[in-house]
């Protein structure tokens, strides 16, 4: 039985008294959205924060606005399932909504949340295991140990970004809001994330990740989302491609492949998308040269599900498969 | 701490510590131990239980998160020693087998909209594990739920 260990709970009904929680109690505390990430791993003991400050309580976290010609914010608080049902969200971005419905499963949707999604701490076949298991091999780097059982050589964490939602926001460019009681600070997304297993988040110990901003799309933008996994339901991303294309006329003005679960971050694929660029999406040869360049980025190590040239091999056709979604989405 | 709760339409007070979680509570607090714990970490469905109607997993919810909203378990379905429809068609269709994920099911089903599709039931009872049965005479049963058939 996983029972959770002790802590103090608080639940704030501002924004305001929730910075102000978060920034006295410091690294001691935690911030708990829907739980579906956090409480698992408390039970884990892979985190034991004193502290948990509940966001539940906060209206200005929980509304969706604006509309496809602005541009939407969507709070932090919103679940996976009101964001996967919203009619404004699922006509600018459908494959945003896309991506929220591949996450987990229908009851983990109901709880967990955008905010969450992209917060998300990485995951590690040797991370996400009980404190008993976890001792019994020796801590590794993550926590509390000194060596990295993935790579034994390697000096840093490769625990891997595991979000659905990330890339599918890096690829259209959406940004979030991040609130301290110092002020406030609007970055894009692709600068949330740093490429560290531990230190996945551009994000200070007392910022709130408060909103998300999805760029306006009056149809001049299309995006699609594939996700590689073992079961069509419950598992996080073994491999995920985000893609995504400004047309002029048929012509690709502007692209963006982003991939997820090869790395300690969402990776975009800069070079892979400039293939693209000026030419149409079924362009073969413009194509091809994109998916050898993407796949070329996917440098998966030994931590996730699946044998290792398997998950590579198959980044290839993720990224194939994500420019088909493109071209067939005209 | 003194915590009240509404299960299955009635009033409760308890007195426990507001992280405990909302599973044991229930079975250790409420004597509700229908609600089963499968893996206690969302993984399996079997904790299952709708709250303000929607289907969440007991094993990740507080206690004090559900102050004044409305709990429905297993227990809630039947009343005054008959079944309720949905689980009259499980056992019509031999839907259940050990019975470790069928409370669980059971409530995901609840959450399904009238009229659903075989597609659409499969997907909203993802988050649902069954070790025994195949799943297809769970199908079953809640498209004959859904369908509003009786027998
Ligand atoms: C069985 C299972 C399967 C899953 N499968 C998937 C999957 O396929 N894909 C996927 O992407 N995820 C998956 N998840 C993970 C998780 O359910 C989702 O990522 C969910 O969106 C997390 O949101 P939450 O609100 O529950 O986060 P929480 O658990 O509440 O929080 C997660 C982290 O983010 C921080 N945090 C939360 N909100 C904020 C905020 N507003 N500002 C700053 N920090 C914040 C918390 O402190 C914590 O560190 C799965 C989880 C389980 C248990
Ligand atoms: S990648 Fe290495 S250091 Fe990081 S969680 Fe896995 S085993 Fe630990
Ligand atoms: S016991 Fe809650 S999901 Fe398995
Ligand atoms: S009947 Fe045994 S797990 Fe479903």
């Amino acid at each position: 039985m996983m029972r959770l260990p002790r802590f103090q709970y608080f639940a704030p009904r501002t924004l305001k008294d929730a910075a102000g929680l978060l920034s006295h109690w410091g690294p001691e505390a935690s911030l708990v959205a829907g739980g579906t990430d956090l409480w698992p791993n408390m039970k884990r003991r892979q985190f034991t924060p004193t502290r948990v400050i509940g966001l539940r309580g906060v209206p200005e976290l929980h509304a969706i606005t604006g509309s496809p010609s602005t541009g939407m914010t969507v709070g932090a608080m919103i679940s996976l399932t009101a964001l996967e049902r919203h009619d404004g969200v699922a006509a600018m971005w459908p494959a945003l909504a896309h991506a929220a419905r591949l996450i987990s499963t229908p009851p983990l949707r109901n709880m967990g949340t955008l905010g969450g999604n992209l917060c998300l701490d990485t995951r590690c076949n040797y991370w996400n295991q009980t404190l008993e298991w976890r001792k019994s091999i020796d801590f590794c780097l993550k926590k509390a140990g000194s060596i990295c059982w993935v790579a034994t050589s390697s000096p840093r964490c490769w625990a891997v970004s595991s979000s659905d939602t990330a890339p599918v926001l890096c690829a259209i460019g959406a940004e979030v809001t991040l609130l301290s009681t110092e002020g406030e600070r609007r970055i894009p997304v692709t600068q949330l994330f740093r490429d560290d297993g531990i230190e996945y988040l551009n994000k200070r110990s007392n910022e709130i990740l408060t909103a998300v901003h999805l760029p306006p799309n009056g149809g001049e933008w299309r995006a699609s989302y594939r996700k590689l996994r073992r079961r069509g339901s419950f598992d996080f991303p073994v491999l995920g491609v985000a893609a995504a294309a400004r047309l002029d006329r048929g012509v690709v003005v502007e692209a963006r492949i982003v991939l997820t679960g090869v790395g300690s971050r969402p990776h975009e694929a800069t070079e892979a998308a400039e293939a693209l660029v000026g030419k149409r999406l079924d362009d073969p040869a413009a194509v091809a040269t994109a998916v050898e360049r993407a796949a070329r980025l996917a440098k998966p190590l030994d931590n996730t599900d699946f044998a290792l040239g398997w998950r590579k091999e198959m980044s290839r056709h993720h990224v194939a498969a994500a420019i088909a979604d493109l071209a067939a989405a005209g | 701490m003194k915590l009240k709760l509404h299960v299955n339409g009635a009033k409760h007070t308890v007195e426990v510590a507001p992280m405990k979680r909302l599973l044991d509570t229930l079975r250790e607090d409420l004597a509700l131990t229908g609600t089963k714990e499968g893996c206690g970490e969302g993984e399996c469905g079997a904790c299952t239980v709708l709250i303000d109607g929607a289907a969440v997993n007991a094993c990740l919810v507080p206690t004090c998160q559900v102050e004044g909203a409305e709990v429905r378990t297993v227990e809630g379905l039947a009343s005054d020693g008959r079944l309720h429809r949905l689980q009259r068609a499980f056992l019509d269709n031999g839907a259940a087998q050990c019975g470790i994920c069928t409370p669980g099911m059971m409530m995901a089903a609840l959450a399904l909209p009238k009229k659903s599709s075989l597609e659409q039931i499969r997907a909203g009872l993802a988050g649902n594990l069954c070790r025994c049965t195949g799943y297809m005479k769970i199908y079953d049963a809640v498209a004959q739920f859904l369908a509003g058939e009786k027998r």
